[in-house]
């Protein structure tokens, strides 16, 4: 398939992991770090889904949420989010601010690729 | 990409042509403007019908050596053209 | 070639005209056949051959009308080598193409340009008004022109007529006219409106023009060699008798040089039919460099037996015969039947071959710009407008604007009487068709232009050319009084029509030419200074200039996959990947295919249409539809300019939003203090999330490798490697949860101190063994009072401090040589020991911050480990009755322990 999934996440090792089960199901794995510079890389180059993480060093994943949604590029790209802390109100946040799934940590590999597979549409 | 640097050289060479090429295309009008243009700076004669096959032979000169100009350099330019631009009708 | 011609009398075999008649019929069957067979081959795919420059080439020569074949030699025997700067200025423009034709062609590709007001109204944010305004102006310019083809015809005709002893009278010219005109429109109907095709190409049209141009050639140049060898003798005896006739051939009228190279150069690339051969109907760019020298050689040859055949002409044929009919009169006073019955070919294929694709070009303009718009916009329901049978109306409008035009054609031959010379007609034509060069030019190369100026340049021209040139090319007191002509309109002498402005004694011509491109450029460009662009002005005319950088190659529209690909991105885009990708899976589906990619069926355009008007607005959507609807593909560049730009009109508004609202940020300051104090009686809420937060990470990794690990198929160097990251964040697990109860024992109060005495140097060297620098650079420097200090209290919390100063200092000093500097001073009863190192310290906002529990820095860095250890740090420090700050203006992260030389003992009981 070959189309583009975005990480957004600054742990390496849920980098690390997430990349490999999901290059191994064929998509393509770009990943990202910081928040700062997030919304930059998105649309320099959408992709055509995003994991996004909440806690980022520089700006929280919500933020980063708001403003994908926001811009006319970015506000269609299908944005799943991830979060440790596990709190209903994150996740009622995430869901308003147009996240199209939330997945608290830790998680199956299982439930990250079928939810990618279903938000990419395949 | 599997070209060597010493045919790197040769196309920056090549590149370097092609654009020299390209601004002589672009002056080559500039050109055929002042040529036909100096007639005009002809002596009047009198009576005018002295210039009549000379006038003729000078203007057709010019109009077949820019013909012949033009025809050079877009040859010239062809090769390059055809490396530069990905080919259009390449039916799948 | 004809060159065994000899002055033959065969007066038996006189041409009857029933014979000519006959014949030209043939010729238009044979043109019928090859127009239908060069479109079955289109459709099969087959017709590579017809992409071939030498086709396109023969295409351009549509220039050379009926006015060319004959009136050339007209314009010579009147005005002498002044004729040849008709050919001379597109020879200019095809020589320097790289400027203006290249640039043409391009966004001619990239924008799917139907026509020149397609052109000039889409570069312009796809303005209807400046679409009918040029339409108006090519029509009003071309009547004349179309008559003047018509009349050429029936003219050539009556010669023969004539030449049999008929005597024709002005209702069997009108017939003829009426005929050939019909004939016309059946012809350019049946090939010119087969289907609203693939980017407005007509392969039948362009085959057939390309036959008729090679006819024109050979005709004019059998005639040529002719007169030259069969009637002059030679080119030297041809050159003699040159110098003899009473041609001027060159009168020095520079100013007259000069302005019809001009004239001539601009109506090559303004005239609609040559718009439509040079930009609409080529099919590959590179054509363009072949034609350059090609197409001039062509106008060449047309040219260079004109002189020569004036010449003999005035010599042989006997005064008063017009000598816009000497190709055609001189054959046939020699009696070369054969050979007029070959020059009466070219000037039908000049004559017939320019309507055909006038028509064409002005009929998709007219239909395009005038019809359905006014059509639509007589639809009470703008829904109608994209579900209904909206090809049916543009075929129809189509066909009716061809038949439509060639009858104002028709009406303009009856009305002017057909009197007039050829060449004068034409060159009026061409001035009107000029008109439209300063918005092409502005809005091909000036992102500045503007609609506003656009209209107004061009409104301005059309006033003065009709004014100055138009009406007055009916003769005085045609349509303009002789009174008008000399005192100006209401006795405005300013107005006069040949002076204006008070400036007489120019040429007529020369004198229209200049003062409408002066206004007409200095509206436009004034216009456009003045007035402000929309924004799908602005995004197209980005487009337009800078159309290289946009579409590196000029793609090729083969087939409709590749159509509905870029469709699917570009709906993407705009609605979302899901939206979209479930429209087109459905459109699939229903079409019975597998996949993504439908057939770009018009229905389906409709309705993708439809769906992205709902996110972006009908105009737009409309917009970036139309540029993809002819099964062919924008590039996905150029898309992405158009989001880019959107983008960048977005983030423009949204700034000065932000401006107009910078009296509200103080108020918003002191509401997000307030929130503070909020948040704060919710820390311990926050505590737990960032605890959860702290254990669900290195949990997250341990689980999801270990799944993959269950999972195998992997190499041993990644067995190895996941079983390591595993092993490791185990460890960080456990030392977390460590950290975490040790950190509740000591805020509890439940520690125990272990009071011990040691020195400050062994205390260092147990702490940097610990704190892993086995693998760092960090070089540690340690002041020579070190050495003498020694310290009383619980020396394994103090190194339990240490260390993890140490180590934040290995983790987080982002020095090229990371240094840490150890010193210590004695401040009476307690010592003051700083840890300082050459990092880029920790900013002013989160000195305070670093110390709480689980603090995240915004700098990018992490707060040590688990975000436990400095609040440790603290905890630690407070039982062993000194403190841990941060000491600020140290060119590095600093840290200041402050310790009592002796323990206070009611430090203890302080919980």
């Amino acid at each position: 398939m070959g189309k583009r999934v975005l990480l957004i996440e600054d742990e390496p090792n849920i980098l690390e992991a997430i990349s490999f089960i999901l290059s191994r199901d064929g998509w393509t794995v770009h990943t990202h770090e910081d928040g700062e510079t997030a919304m930059k890389k998105v649309e320099g180059f959408p992709p055509d889904m995003i994991i996004l993480d909440v806690m980022l060093p520089g700006r929280s994943g919500f933020d980063i949420l708001r403003d994908l949604r926001a811009s006319e590029i970015t506000k269609d790209i299908p944005v799943m989010m991830l979060t440790a802390r596990g709190q209903e109100k994150d996740r009622e946040l995430a869901l308003r601010l147009g996240a199209n799934h939330f997945m608290t940590k830790p998680f199956s590999n299982a439930e990250v690729r079928d939810h990618v597979k279903e938000l990419m549409g395949a | 990409m599997s070209l060597g640097p010493k045919s790197k050289i040769f196309l920056e060479q090549a590149g370097y042509r092609q654009r020299r090429v390209r601004d002589a295309v672009r002056l080559l009008p500039l050109l055929g403007i002042v040529l036909l243009s100096i007639p005009l700076l002809w002596p009047r004669l009198e009576p005018p019908e002295a210039y009549s096959s000379g006038a003729l032979v000078y203007i057709f000169g010019v109009w077949v050596a820019l013909i012949a100009i033009s025809a050079f350099l877009s040859r010239t330019m062809h090769a390059d053209d055809d490396e530069a631009a990905p080919k259009g009708g390449s039916d799948a | 070639m004809p060159m065994t011609m000899k002055p033959r009398q065969r007066v038996d075999l006189m041409l009857s005209f029933n014979l000519v008649i006959t014949i030209s019929l043939c010729y238009v069957a044979i043109l019928f056949m090859v127009a239908f067979l060069a479109e079955r081959r289109a459709t099969m795919g087959n017709a590579t051959w017809l992409y071939s420059p030498l086709i396109y080439t023969l295409s351009l020569s549509i220039y050379c009308t009926a006015w060319t074949f004959y009136g050339a030699v007209g314009y010579a025997a009147r005005s002498g080598l002044e004729f040849a700067t008709i050919y001379l200025g597109p020879t200019l423009v095809m020589i320097g193409w790289w400027w203006i034709l290249r640039k043409l062609v391009r966004i001619g590709r990239a924008h799917r340009i139907t026509s020149i007001a397609d052109l000039v109204s889409s570069r312009f944010g796809k303005s209807t008004t400046l679409g009918m305004i040029v339409t108006l102006i090519s029509v009003v310019a071309a009547t004349p022109y179309i008559a003047l083809q018509l009349q050429s015809v029936t003219l050539s005709f009556s010669v023969f007529a004539q030449s049999n002893g008929q005597v024709w009278h002005q209702a069997d010219l009108n017939a003829t006219a009426m005929w050939v005109a019909m004939g016309l429109v059946v012809f350019t109907v049946l090939f010119g409106t087969r289907n609203l095709d693939a980017n407005e190409r007509h392969h039948g049209i362009v085959m057939a023009i390309a036959v008729e141009a090679v006819v024109k050639l050979l005709a004019l140049l059998a005639v040529g060699v002719f007169v030259v060898w069969g009637i002059a003798g030679g080119p030297t005896e041809m050159l003699a008798r040159i110098d003899n006739s009473s041609i001027t051939l060159w009168d020095h009228n520079g100013g007259r040089w000069i302005s019809l190279l001009f004239l001539s150069a601009a109506a090559f690339i303004c005239l609609p039919r040559m718009f439509q051969v040079l930009v609409v109907e080529n099919a590959d760019e590179r054509h363009l460099a072949i034609a350059s020298w090609a197409f001039p050689g062509y106008l060449l040859l047309m040219s260079l037996f004109v002189v020569p055949i004036a010449v003999i002409g005035l010599d042989l044929l006997p005064t008063g015969s017009n000598p816009d009919l000497f190709v055609l009169t001189i054959p046939l006073s020699e009696g070369q039947n054969g050979l007029a019955m070959l020059s009466f070919l070219g000037g039908f294929s000049s004559a017939t071959s320019m309507v055909m694709v006038a028509t064409i070009a002005l009929a998709t303009m007219v239909s395009n710009h005038i019809v359905v718009p006014i059509w639509l916009s007589m639809r009470p329901n703008q829904q109608a407008v994209i579900s209904g049978d909206i090809r049916h109306v543009i075929l129809l409008a189509r066909r009716l604007s061809i038949a439509g035009v060639l009858f104002l054609g028709f009406i303009y031959y009856r009305l002017s009487g057909g009197g007039a010379a050829l060449a004068a007609i034409g060159l009026v034509s061409f001035s009107g068709a000029v008109q439209i060069l300063p918005a092409m030019l502005g809005g091909i190369f000036w992102r500045g232009a503007t609609r506003i100026g656009a209209a107004a340049g061009l409104s301005v021209g059309l006033v003065l050319w009709l004014w100055t040139l138009f009406l007055p090319s009916f003769g005085a007191d045609a349509v303009i009084s002789q009174a008008v002509f000399d005192h100006g309109p209401f006795g405005w002498t300013w107005l006069r029509p040949q002076a204006l402005f008070g400036i007489g004694g120019l040429d007529p011509l020369v004198h229209g030419i200049f003062w409408s491109m002066l206004l007409n450029t200095g509206t436009f460009l004034v216009g456009s200074l003045v007035s402000f662009p929309k924004p799908l002005e602005r995004l197209q005319g980005a487009q337009f200039v800078n159309v290289f950088e946009h579409s590196a190659a000029a793609p090729a529209w083969t087939n409709a996959a590749a159509g509905a690909e870029d469709l699917l991105i570009m709906a993407q885009r705009i609605m979302g990947s899901t939206d979209a990708q479930a429209i087109f899976e459905r459109e699939a589906t229903r079409q019975g295919k597998k996949g993504y990619l439908p057939e770009v069926t018009p229905a389906f355009v409709e309705l993708l249409e439809r769906e992205l008007a709902g996110s972006v607005g009908a105009a737009t959507a409309h917009a970036m539809v139309g540029q993809l609807i002819g099964g062919s593909g924008v590039s996905v560049e150029d898309l992405i300019a158009v989001a880019d730009e959107a983008a960048q009109i977005l983030e423009y508004s949204s700034r000065l939003e932000a401006k107009s609202n910078e009296q509200e940020q103080t108020a918003r300051a002191l509401r997000d203090a307030n929130a503070k104090l909020t948040a704060l009686s919710i820390q311990k809420d926050a505590f737990l999330s960032q605890i959860s937060h702290e254990l669900r990470t290195p949990m997250t990794s341990i689980r999801s490798f270990s799944d993959i690990l269950r999972d195998g198929e992997m190499t041993d160097a990644e067995q190895k490697r996941y079983s390591g990251i595993i092993h490791d964040e185990a460890i960080r697990l456990t030392r977390l949860l460590d950290d975490l109860l040790d950190l509740s024992v000591l805020e509890n109060g439940q520690v125990m101190l272990n009071e011990q005495s040691g020195s400050l140097s062994e205390l260092l060297d147990r702490a940097i063994g610990a704190a892993g620098l086995l693998n760092s650079d960090l070089v540690i420097l340690r002041a020579p009072e070190v050495a003498n200090v020694t310290i009383k209290t619980d020396l394994d919390r103090l190194v339990q401090v240490f260390i993890n100063l140490i180590a934040n200092a290995r983790k987080y000093c982002d020095a090229r040589h990371p240094r840490l500097r150890i010193s210590v001073h004695d401040r009476g009863s307690h010592y003051y020991i700083d840890f300082v190192d050459n990092g880029s310290g920790i900013a002013f906002d989160n000195q305070q911050l670093i110390f709480e529990k689980f603090s995240r820095l915004s700098d990018g860095a992490k707060a040590g480990g688990a975000g436990l250890g400095l609040a440790i740090c603290r905890e630690i420090m407070r039982r062993l009755g000194g403190d841990i700050t941060y000491l600020p203006g140290q060119y590095g992260t600093a840290f200041r322990l402050r310790l009592p030389k002796k323990r206070v003992p009611h430090a203890l009981a302080q919980t």
